[in-house]
Parts: C-alpha cells; structure tokens; sequence
C-alpha cells in the first residue's frame, strides 16, 4: 500500500472498508511524522491522547486536527493568546462532538493567530507557522496552523474558522481546499468566540469531495447556539464533471478591480475563468458596487465585537492572571500581558466605535454598509448560480513581509470579507500556481466561489468540476522525508 | 501604535462618505425569528468543574483582590 498520509478522506474511508488499513494505523502515520512547519500547539504524546478514532460512524477512522480554538474537553485550549496558557476546558464543542460522533479521532490542536485576528498566522503567541510549499513564506491566517498540516502531511483534514477570511485565504496560500459555510449552518458553542455575526466554522481538505464529507457531519441545529440552524437539506456528494447550464458571475469589484491582486494571480483566475467557459458555464461580469467598502465596514465591526467577546479575559475565571493588589489593578495587568499587540489594536479600535458619540459614525454605518454589500449579492444571484474571484490578492508572501503594517495585512482579506458580511458561503481551491510579484518559487493560488446561503451542495458541485478541470496536484508536501 | 490606529481608522473613514439615508443596519445575517425552546430544568456544568481553571478560588467562588487597596 502507498504511504497512508497520502490519501484523502475518502480514500482513507476506502482502504478501512477494503480492510486495507486500520483506523489506528492512519492515525499514527501522521501523529508519528515530526512536525516541523511548528503547525501544531498540542499533539498527542505518550499516554497524554485526546479522543482517538472510532471504528463506527461516517467518518469512522479519519484522523482530523482542531484549531486551538475549539474547546475539547481536558486539551489545552489557547486560541492562540497567553491569556488562555495552560487553560483545559471543561467541555467540548459542538462542532467537534459532531466529529467524534462520527468516528474521527483528534490528531492536535493548531496553531492559529491570537483569537483567530491575523491573516498570516504570525499574531500567534506560540510561534510561526511555515508555508509547506515554502518556509520562508507564511501559510495565511488566521487558520495557518489548521491549513498548513493538510498541505503539509500532518493531517488528511482540519477543521477552521473563517471570520473575514481566516479559512479561504490560508487554503489558497497552502493549496488545499477551504470552504466557510453559511453563517448558522455549523454551531458555535465551544468555538472560543471573536466576532460573532460573522464567525462561521469549516473544514481545510485536499479536494473538494471530502470538504462534502465533512460538511455533511458538521452541520446541525444545537441547542446550545440559537443562531445556528443547520443545513435545509443534506450536503450532496459532489459528482458534476461540467458547468453545463450555470450562470457564472465575475465581479471585476473583487476581481479585475481590486486592491493589489498580483500579476501572476490575475493570470492564474483569468485561465480558470476561460475554463468555466469550457466546462459549459456561461461566463459574464457581474457587478458588486459596494463590495470594495467591505474591509472598512469589517474593520469596524469585527473589533467592535471582538472588544466585547474578550472582555470574558479578566484573570477571573480561567487563564492568566497577573497579581496586583487591587482588582482593577489586577484586571489591568492581566490584559496587559496576556494580550498580544493585533488583539490590543482591535480592542481599543473596537471600544472607540462602540463609544458613545462615535457609535452611529462608525458601528452603524458599518451595519448599513454591511447592508449594502448583502444586497449587492442578493441582486447578484438574480442573475447567475455562483460568482467567482480569487481567494486571495496575493499568493504566499514572506514571513514578516507584511507584520509593521496592519493596514496592508488587512488587505488580505479584500476578497474574502464581502461574503462574511453577507453571511454566505464560499469556498476556495487551488486554481494553480502563480510566482511572487517581483519573482520566487510557484506558489498555489486560490480560487474562490461563492452562491447564496445555502447554496453549498452547488458550490460543492462546481468546485469539483472546476479542480477536474484544473488537475492540480493535491498530494501533500511530505514533512520529515526528502520528498 | 497610535500611529497604526490613525492609519486604520482613515481607511475605515471612507465609509463616511456614502449616502446611507433610509439603509437598514443588519445585526444578524440570517432571517432567524425567536428561537423557543420548554423551559426544563437540566444539569449544569458540575460549580467544582468551573472553578478547576480559576487562578484562585474560595469556599465555591472565584475570589478576585479586593476593589480597594
């Protein structure tokens, strides 16, 4: 049999049933290959294991890692931040439940920037994480960690959360597939909260098949968050092999127009827009004037949400506390040490909109302008099934490249924070592979497509078609072996 | 940082300029109405659980310094 950590889901599934391979020895494939991405925060070791995999279910025997912003009852949990070193939660998330239930086993928690704020991972308290592809680079954030083991053959898939961006751009920067549901369709308990109108979890797979068989087992309707409502129906397999009878949009706001999108990425969406046309879809422009306000109206609202859900981060209830002799004294140092400077940024950014005199300016525009962008879609999809976009302005740039300058971070997620605005799905996979402006190694570069909320059958169904078509490779760059 | 912050909050400015007169603001995405459920008693995290990760705790209770010196 080929090495087990080259196999998707799917085929993971095909060889257990076959009696090829046991569940256990595709877990200890990749829990024995050393990480050296620095892609992991916990990994099993010894007698310390978290849930193994089950021999029932679904999923019975898939090994899937966890964003370390999920809580998993007796792991460490640290989102990332100081503030939640050493902290074990005492219960776990729905999310993950719902994949144990279904026979997975927890392969680690990843590395992530600090509660899930970051486009490069490198706002992580616990280290970078590199670029499969290249170590130099960073993996995209803020799910790095979660996207960088599947690229990188640590895990056949990862679950990821996705804010403005945090799972489609990674997955476009390590070329692997990342799909960010419909806001409500997965629960949210247990997923340690940022901004919460918009924070919507999803799997990183290596194609678009197993994104489907995860989904399938992610959705649902849980008590414990009442604004998740589950799919309407369930996710399909995908099986198109053509767009025959689609109307596909192409918005030149997030496209052609856009703030900084790369020479060698235009190129790459460009060939993978002539093949839609190929593959029978019927291609043209499709019009969102709103969309280039989306990172202004996000920047307001994220933070302004995000000042509010960390306000939790007291030296109270669990985490760091540093000592002092008075409580506001003790609540002061506490955050002072425990936070790193992109979450203090969004916090003091986010109470300023949230403040009295300043709320209407920006906190309410923002909401009015998220309006604008909800309906610019909606029009949209009178006229075409699916728009597509890059995922990312960019391919994979250089760790460091960009951490001075918040601003031209931000803009990362130029083409990925209109959909979380509107609450809609999307998902992106590698359309190719592009250099570097100014030149360097290919790189994979993502292609996003998005449809209305609850589209995701669809948008499974014509991503499938669409990565036939495009044949990128998607076996993992192997970590701890010269391949 | 001050310095970050102005730069940011001119980009996030921009949106100051549109016209919106008569726009709804969204709160919520998704056209949810009330979510009901029975109102049943059931068991809550165990208080000795949620007391496991606090930095300091008393008799049942997380104690915190006191607001004054």
């Amino acid at each position: 049999m080929t090495d087990p950590r080259l196999l998707t889901v799917a085929e993971g599934l095909g060889e257990i049933a076959a009696g090829n391979m046991s569940g256990d020895e595709w877990f200890s494939a990749y829990a024995d290959t050393p990480d050296e991405l620095g892609a992991y925060l916990w990994r099993p070791q010894g007698d310390d294991r978290g849930p193994l995999p089950a021999t029932a279910g679904d999923l019975a025997g898939v090994p899937v890692a966890v964003k370390d912003i999920f809580c998993i009852e007796g792991l460490p949990t640290t989102a990332g931040s100081r503030i939640l070193e050493g902290y074990v939660p005492p219960y776990t998330a729905t999310a993950v439940e719902a994949l144990l239930a279904a026979g997975a086993g927890v392969l680690g928690k990843t590395n992530m920037d600090e509660f899930a704020m970051g486009s490069s991972n490198e706002n992580s308290a616990y280290g970078d994480v590199r670029n499969p592809w290249d170590p130099v680079r960073v993996p995209g954030g803020s799910s790095g960690g979660s996207a960088a083991v599947v690229a990188g053959g640590l895990a056949p898939c990862s679950l990821g959360t996705d804010t403005g961006g945090s799972i489609r751009q990674p997955a476009a920067l390590c070329g692997v597939v990342g799909m960010k549901p419909t806001y409500g369709s997965i629960s949210r308990s247990g997923m340690i909260a940022f901004a919460s109108s918009l924070d919507q979890c999803g799997p990183f797979t290596r194609d678009v098949r197993d994104a489907a068989l995860l989904l399938a087992v992610l959705g649902g309707r849980d008590h414990r968050d009442s604004t998740s409502i589950g799919f309407p129906a369930p996710i399909a397999l995908p099986s198109r092999e053509d767009l025959s009878g689609l109307r596909i949009g192409v918005p030149r706001e997030l496209s052609s127009d856009a703030e900084g999108i790369e020479a060698g990425v235009r190129e790459v969406f460009d060939r993978a827009v002539a093949l839609c046309e190929s593959l029978g879809a019927e291609i043209s422009e499709a019009h969102l004037p709103n969309a280039r306000h989306g990172i202004s109206a996000y920047y307001v609202l994220a933070p302004a949400e995000a000042s509010a859900n960390l306000s939790r981060y007291d030296g109270v209830r669990f985490g760091l506390r540093e000592e002092a002799d008075t409580l506001d004294e003790m609540y002061e140092r506490t955050r002072s040490a425990g936070f790193g400077p992109e979450v203090k940024r969004r916090v003091m950014l986010g109470t300023y909109a949230l403040s009295s005199g300043f709320y209407d300016a920006y906190y309410g525009s923002a909401q009015r302008v998220r309006t604008l962008i909800a309906r610019d879609f909606a029009a949209a999809f009178d006229d075409f099934d699916l728009l597509i976009t890059p995922t990312s302005p960019t391919v994979a740039f250089e760790l460091g490249a960009r951490a001075a300058d918040p601003l031209a971070m931000y803009m990362s997620d130029y083409c990925t924070v209109p959909m979380s605005l509107a609450g809609i799905p999307a998902i992106s996979i590698p359309a190719g592979t592009a250099e570097p402006d100014g030149g360097g190694p290919e790189l994979p570069v993502g292609l996003q497509i998005t449809g209305p909320a609850f589209s995701e059958s669809l948008i499974l169904d014509a991503a499938h078609a669409i990565e036939g078509a495009v044949g990128f490779d998607h076996r993992p760059k192997l970590q701890g072996s010269a391949s | 940082m001050a310095e970050e912050l102005s730069g940011i909050l001119e980009h996030v400015e921009a949106i100051g300029g549109l016209d919106l007169d008569g726009v709804e603001p969204t709160t919520h995405v998704v056209t949810l109405e009330n979510v009901l459920r029975p109102d049943e008693p059931v068991p809550s995290l165990d208080r000795d659980r949620a007391l496991a990760g606090a930095p300091d705790s008393a008799a049942g209770s997380f104690r915190v310094p006191s607001p004054q010196a």
